[in-house]
């Protein structure tokens, strides 16, 4: 177990990390999440439970996945050496699948009939329409407008796996309104229906459960970094937007002072820009939004703000609760990755290793961009390269000017 | 020392006959008629305003609701500017209970101990807000009890009996049954068994219990005022702002648009136990 001084003991039985997380939800929800809460602690020592996670984490997922030493990039920066913890490469494209399939058999438990989703880039939309076919549960996939035109693959993926993809024209069309009318829909069918919210945020216990189901990323990493190197990373890298791949990398090397952990928000058009960012960390202040408390970006009235990035799985105003702990203890550094660094390193990646990342992964990258020429050609750092990029080619053709 | 909100729960039992609290987004469709329907209330037969914070998130609330919010956003409306609705509405009726209702985030950022004493001083009675249940109480709920401000809660078809004594414990001014599970505005599935949830609250406490979401007639007023010590009303209000619009703004219709539905819902009431 963790110690008393341990950055790892979060959440209290309130599902407070310090001053963040918490129950902000209509009382029509609070029993369910009540429920929630108790049937997850059961489940958590359950061994048939976890032996089934386990199972399908190995033989359908495809875990672990590969810690991948990126010698060409490594070279080029001249500075650090470049791994890749190696989600892209999980069943489905990403690591949102960690979590679905958690939530999934935690639904079947509790004994839901339907489940409701949102999701930015439609890949939480991708994962969790795979476990519904898989387990043979109907599912409504709440999407944004604007982001159902941008990541057009991962929606017919999803109508393909059988899902209903309902799109949110409210507001700009994206993750936060697809939230808001997930929620909506949650609260007026509470009885049959199973929320799998893709992101460490929302009421307790989602931050805490889809971290503890993102956990295997860090736990892997550092025994596979152990086994290649013999020590622990310099550093270790994950983008945020709500925040799960970064968590579940960050999680198990919170507690080892001589990791330097990094955060890379989406800064979008540039951090001075109103509303031209979703870096809610570094541009904006804790308010109550969704669940939780945690950094939102909102104006003088606490009115929440659209935001912006190029990346629609970042493009959301607030972050999970954890991450707005560990930015104020200071443990974890975040910092703003604009909309052109993401750009760049997405295509440095896809033409030196033959990897192309996901636009939010580029953001991680740029950081790692960054950093490895300061360091030393004995230190490392991993980049958790949270998701394939095959979504965002059209996309990004479009900004190369590849497309007409 | 009794409160408004006491007053005229005590008038109305004494009459024998259900109150009606009517719902407004504050600032919908602007300010200035915004605030001329809020004034028009009392004398339309409103015995509790309900009054909107708008806010950009609103998650637990239904189209009509959403639309109303954002027209008043657009309009420039802030929390203090609702404050100031109050104050202003104030200045020529004593007697009204005046509710807030929204949600947590604007008075989070305004700053819950400057709010609450804005509030009190602007004749405020009491506060909804959606989403601060029985679990957070430290945030507001305790606060506002400290300032002498009803903290209202919503009871649901999802609190059991197990549950009601946690949502009921720091309840004051009145109880508010939602009807269904849903966002406001949606359609109550069995009258009956509202009815019925009514009673089961009553097991738990002395308050009077008012019911709200998904009542849109003088008829539904005069149905669902059998069961209970009131009801609210709020969609089909606003419902009828946003039709009295042309072009997204107000006309001489707005405010008797209004005016004339809130008199058909307290005459519908009336029949309730008649």
């Amino acid at each position: 177990m963790d110690g008393i001084n341990s950055l790892r003991n979060g959440p209290d039985e309130n599902g407070r990390f310090g001053l963040y997380g918490g129950r902000f939800v209509a009382e029509t929800l609070m029993p369910l999440i009540l429920d929630l809460e108790r049937e997850y602690r059961a489940a958590k020592i359950d061994p048939a439970y976890q032996a089934q996670v386990k199972d399908l984490a190995t033989h359908y997922t495809g875990r672990p996945s590969p810690l991948y030493y990126a010698e060409r990039l490594s070279q080029h920066l001249g500075g650090a050496k470049v791994w890749f913890k190696r989600e892209e490469l999980n069943h489905t494209g990403s690591h949102k699948i960690n979590n679905c399939l958690g939530q999934i058999l935690l639904a079947k438990r509790m004994g839901k009939t339907r489940i409701i989703a949102e999701t930015g880039a439609g890949q939480h939309g991708v994962a969790t329409a795979t476990v519904c076919a898989k387990f043979d549960l109907p599912c409504t996939i709440f999407m944004g407008a604007t982001d159902v035109e941008r990541q057009m693959p991962n929606v017919l993926r999803m109508k393909m796996l059988g899902a209903e993809v309902r799109p949110v024209t409210a507001g700009a069309g994206t993750l936060k309104d697809a939230m808001n009318e997930a929620l909506r829909d949650w609260v007026t069918n509470v009885e049959s229906t199973y929320y799998l919210i893709g992101t460490a945020a929302g009421p307790h216990p989602y931050p805490e459960m889809v971290r503890d189901f993102q956990s295997v990323i860090g736990q892997e990493l550092k025994e596979q970094f152990r086994e290649r190197e013999g020590k622990l990373p310099d550093a270790v890298v994950a983008c945020v937007g709500g925040g799960s791949n970064a968590i579940g990398t960050f999680h198990a090397f919170l507690d080892n002072p001589e990791v330097a952990i990094y955060g890379a928000e989406a800064g979008g058009h540039g951090i001075d820009i109103e509303n031209g960012h979703a870096a809610s960390m570094t541009g904006g202040r804790p308010g109550v939004l969704h669940g939780n408390r945690t950094y939102l970006l909102q104006d003088s009235d606490g009115q929440i703000l659209e935001g912006h990035s190029i990346s629609a799985g970042l493009d959301y105003p607030g972050v999970g609760p954890e991450h707005s702990y560990l930015h104020d203890s200071k443990r974890v550094t975040y910092v703003p990755i604009t909309d052109k660094e993401a750009l760049d390193a997405f295509q440095l990646c896809t033409k030196m290793e033959g990897i192309i990342p996901a636009l939010e992964s580029a953001h991680g990258l740029a950081q790692v961009i960054k950093l490895a020429p300061t360091m030393t050609t004995d230190q490392s750092i991993v980049l958790c390269l949270s998701g394939r990029g095959d979504k965002d080619v059209e996309s990004v053709g479009k900004y190369l000017g590849l497309l007409k | 020392m009794t409160t408004r909100i006491d007053r005229v729960f005590a008038a109305a039992k004494e009459a024998n006959r259900p109150l009606l609290a009517a719902y407004i987004m504050g600032g919908d469709p602007d300010l200035a008629t915004g605030q001329a329907i809020m004034n028009a209330l009392p004398q339309a037969g409103a015995d509790i305003i309900e009054l909107g914070l708008p806010f950009s998130d609103p998650m637990a609330d239904g189209v009509a609701i959403q639309m109303g919010g954002q027209r008043a956003l657009a309009a420039g409306q802030t929390l203090r500017g609702v404050l100031g609705m109050v104050e202003e509405f104030r200045r020529k009726d004593e007697t009204t209970p005046v509710v807030l209702m929204g949600y947590y985030n604007p008075i989070y950022i305004f700053g819950v101990e400057k709010f609450l004493a804005t509030a009190k001083e602007a004749g405020v009675d009491g506060l909804i807000i959606v989403d601060l249940p029985a679990e957070e109480d430290a945030e507001l709920c305790i606060p506002a009890l400290k300032a002498g401000i009803n903290f209202i809660r919503l009871t649901t078809p999802t609190t059991d009996d197990a549950r009601l004594p946690t949502v009921l414990e720091n309840t004051s001014g009145f109880v508010y049954y939602v009807s269904m599970n849903g966002t406001t505005g949606a359609v109550i599935k069995s009258r009956a068994a509202v009815g019925e949830s009514v009673q089961r609250i009553k097991a738990h406490t002395e308050l009077p219990v008012i019911v709200g979401f998904g009542i849109k007639t003088a008829d539904d007023a005069a149905e669902m005022g059998r069961h209970a010590d009131g009801i609210a009303v709020g969609t089909v209000i606003v419902d009828a702002v946003a039709k009295s619009l042309v072009d997204g703004m107000a006309t001489d219709k707005t405010v008797g648009a209004v005016r004339d539905l809130v008199a058909d819902l307290a005459a519908g009431l009336k029949r309730a136990r008649a």
